[in-house]
């Protein structure tokens, strides 16, 4: 065996201890959800081993996507720019889905309520970010925090299926329930 | 006494005829009343727009369009008005197509008279033959000293309730007599709205608002159209909108203010004409077209004015609404610094803020820099007022400017009376602005009006200076007392929105939500989506709330709409024409004939 042929099966042995250790790790003070979950992990700290793998992902908040605002429009803040193409890790909440079933989801600072009558569908906020996901969605829980890692897209772009207009978004990598 | 003792023996014959006659006499002398007896509601297989018993104003353009289904493709439609062929009375050639959903339609017609049309539609099948007959009305009403400018104020939600809790806020309430009322209730006429919809008993803000504009009545998320079958948001047969009679008959002067995102429903169901008001990038675009472009245009939203490579924009193309409508000769403001250094160019943009516009006590209050953001530098709608009457007053044919307090709905949606009760001051006091003008512009009319309710109202008074919380701490009857609002600085708004003893604000619909009886200092929003089903916002437990069950749909997050009927005040020339219970395709009828309005003069 090579040198990164035993480091590799190392890796792959932790990893599978660990899913195996996952029905024993309840967490406090939530809810356990009936329906199947879209948790590709629970919440833990990031594993020491991550570094090995690449780059570490950087912490972006809500209140840095932007460094400035006007009616003539959004200023994409130099922090966000910086991290473009890059791996990055944001905490909020799941907004409801546009569709059952959607390979994308919206994160929102806050819960969302979307009120069909006194806003439209086009109503959502300036700062939220589109999670792309590699399944589509089937179950979310909405009303608690998540925490989610993956790489950073920035620009204009529509989805071809719903219209949806999106500037800031994070193809995922993992997803998980924020402490 | 002979009388007495033959109606107590009841058996004289003669006795008997004078009892039958009697009955009879009070009977036909309207000692009994009788009603008109009423079907429970049924779908027609013929389908006419206009619908059954539409007024219009002479001369008011229309898509004259009849759908049918039928089991067996129809064979022939045949559409006659007074007894005469449609295509005849119109002067214009119908577009048909026949079969199981077969189409009528002839577009951009007019009743070129005042007084009735009787629409008769004949359906040839291979089963048979379907009937349907409505009415129509169609009136040239007008004052004899038309008024020269109209102000419409819509108060989004704004129900009997909202306005008391306003007066109570603004003005307070001394052994039971208010200190003073509010400008709206100081007024010369006041009349009680209806609200529906034709497709439903409950209103939006799109349809309601349509009603005021076009003297039609629409569907909930239609404006300026009678909603089709078909899917396209833009087909459906369009109404003449108080805008484009306007300018088209009269070259007037003609603004919409909101504090709503300018493309949200009130507003755009003004000029615009479509089946889902969520196309707002179109009725941004819409707002260009000179048919009904508006010479002010002040408010929230400039997301969908902007670019698409612009980001925050929310346009699905390249256009840049704010350049088009700079070579169209607007003024553009996007800030109040901008807007008081404006003056009074002929036309202007005002966009304050990339989506609506924050309310009154995020704004004014507690400016709390975590709700405003960089939007540091918003005009109030009295601000807003002020300018467009200022800017439309320079036309000499008159100006039609309608004002909306948008967020007093948009407050009580997410169950804020208070934020909801500073918006209506607010616009209360752009009322003020409005009366003022008028004073020196007795051609004036102002009308003040929401477009359908909300289910809160004032059960007493809340407070825990005696620990008690929760349910025990509503004080009703005689524990409510007053509440301790005071306004020290007399700028119309109480000084604290959350006093000692508050008002006891309760819901008659609501999603499972906490309730804390407190003011909040940031808007939260009382339930959230999970999993396809509204639960309540946890957000909101954060603040002592207790969990009350909800009592609507679970589909639904926020408190809804009320059937209620709404108050509508008015005072000016052509006021008197408000009075009584009045269905809400008349706010329209008050307007032209106040305005003097005749659909068949054209200014070009």
């Amino acid at each position: 065996m090579t040198n990164l042929a035993r480091r590799v099966s190392i890796i792959t042995l932790i990893i599978v201890l660990a899913g195996l250790s996952l029905p024993l790790v309840e967490q406090d003070g939530t809810v356990p959800y009936e329906e199947s979950s879209l948790f590709f992990s629970t919440a833990q700290a990031a594993p020491a081993w991550l570094p090995w793998f690449g780059e570490q992902a950087t912490a972006l908040d809500f209140s840095e996507l932007y460094s400035g605002a006007s009616p003539l429009g959004l200023e994409l803040s130099p922090k966000l720019k910086n991290l473009e193409g890059k791996k990055v890790r944001i905490s909020g909440f799941m907004a409801p889905p546009l569709k059952p079933t959607l390979s994308f989801f919206v994160l929102t600072k806050v819960p969302m309520s979307i009120c069909p009558f006194c806003s439209t569908d086009a109503d959502w906020p300036n700062d939220i970010v589109l999670v792309k996901l590699l399944q589509p969605v089937t179950a979310l829980p909405f009303d608690r925090p998540i925490t989610v890692t993956g790489q950073l897209e920035v620009g204009y772009q529509v989805d071809d299926e719903t219209g949806f207009v999106s500037l800031v978004r994070i193809v995922a990598d993992t997803i998980e329930e924020a402490n | 006494m002979y009388h007495f003792n033959m109606f107590m023996s009841g058996q004289s014959r003669l006795g008997r005829v004078l009892v039958t006659l009697l009955v009879l006499v009070s009977l036909m002398s309207g000692m009994t009343v009788s009603y008109a007896a009423y079907k429970a509601p049924e779908t027609s297989a013929i389908t006419i727009m206009p619908i059954d018993r539409a007024k219009f104003l002479i001369g008011q353009k229309f898509d004259f369009a009849i759908e049918v289904k039928t089991d067996s493709p129809a064979k022939a439609i045949e559409v006659t008005i007074n007894g005469l062929a449609a295509e005849t009375y119109f002067s214009k050639q119908a577009i048909t197509k026949l079969d199981k959903m077969s189409t009528y339609r002839i577009n951009e017609v007019a009743f070129p008279q005042a007084g009735k049309a009787v629409v008769a539609v004949t359906v040839t099948t291979a089963q048979g033959i379907e009937k349907r007959t409505v009415s129509y009305e169609i009136t040239a009403d007008k004052i004899n000293k038309p008024a020269k400018n109209v102000i419409l104020f819509i108060g989004d939600g704004m129900s009997l309730q909202a306005r008391q809790i306003a007066r109570i806020l603004s003005k307070g309430i001394t052994e039971g007599k208010y200190n003073d009322l509010l400008e709206m209730d100081k007024m010369s006429n006041l009349a009680l709205i209806t609200t529906s919809g034709n497709d439903s008993l409950v209103t939006d803000s799109a349809n309601s608002a349509s009603a005021y504009a076009t003297g039609h009545k629409s569907t909930v998320n239609a404006m300026g159209v009678y909603a089709d079958s078909t899917k396209d948001p833009f087909d459906d047969p369009k109404v003449e909108n108080i805008i484009e009679l306007a300018k088209r008959t009269r070259g007037m002067a003609t603004g919409i203010v909101s504090t709503a995102n300018i493309t949200d429903a009130t507003p755009a169901a003004m000029l615009a004409h479509t089946r889902k008001r969520s196309e707002q990038n179109f009725i941004a675009a819409e707002m260009l077209n000179p048919l009904h472009r508006p010479d002010v245009i002040l408010g929230g939203g400039s997301r969908h004015f902007l670019p698409k490579s612009v980001p925050g924009s929310k346009r699905t193309d390249d256009r840049n609404l704010i350049e088009e409508f700079k070579g169209q000769g607007y003024a553009v403001a996007t800030s109040k610094t901008e807007l008081n250094k404006i003056g009074t160019p002929d036309k202007m943009l005002g966009l304050f803020q990339l989506d609506n516009m924050d309310v009154y006590v995020d704004r004014e209050v507690t400016k709390n820099p975590a709700v405003l953001g960089n939007f540091t530098d918003q005009p109030t709608l009295m601000d807003m007022t002020k300018t467009a009457i200022a800017t439309l007053s320079k036309n000499k044919n008159g100006f039609f400017l309608m004002v909306e307090g948008a967020s007093i709905d948009k407050q009580l949606h997410t169950m804020d009376w208070q934020r909801a009760a500073y918006d209506t001051i607010e616009m209360d006091k752009a009322i003020g602005i409005a009366k003022e003008f008028a004073k020196k512009n007795a051609d004036t009319l102002i009308v003040v009006v929401a477009d359908h309710a909300h289910g809160a109202s004032i059960t007493g008074t809340y407070h825990e200076l005696d620990g008690k919380t929760g349910r025990e701490a509503v004080r009703i009857y005689a524990d409510a007392g007053w509440p301790t609002f005071a306004d020290a600085d007399g700028d119309g708004f109480p000084d604290d929105p959350n006093p000692s003893v508050t008002l006891a604000v309760q819901f008659a619909n609501h999603p499972d939500y906490y309730e804390n009886y407190h003011f909040q200092e940031v808007p939260t929003a009382p339930a959230i989506m999970a999993n396809g089903k509204a639960v309540a916002n946890p957000k909101r437990a954060e603040q002592g709330g207790v969990l009350k069950e909800g009592n609507i749909p679970t589909s639904d997050p926020s408190e809804v709409h009320a059937a209620d009927d709404v108050p509508l005040t008015a005072e000016g020339p052509g006021a008197d024409y408000f009075k009584g219970i009045m269905d809400n395709t008349e706010v329209f009828y008050g307007i032209v004939r106040a305005l003097g309005l005749d659909g068949r003069k054209s200014q070009k």
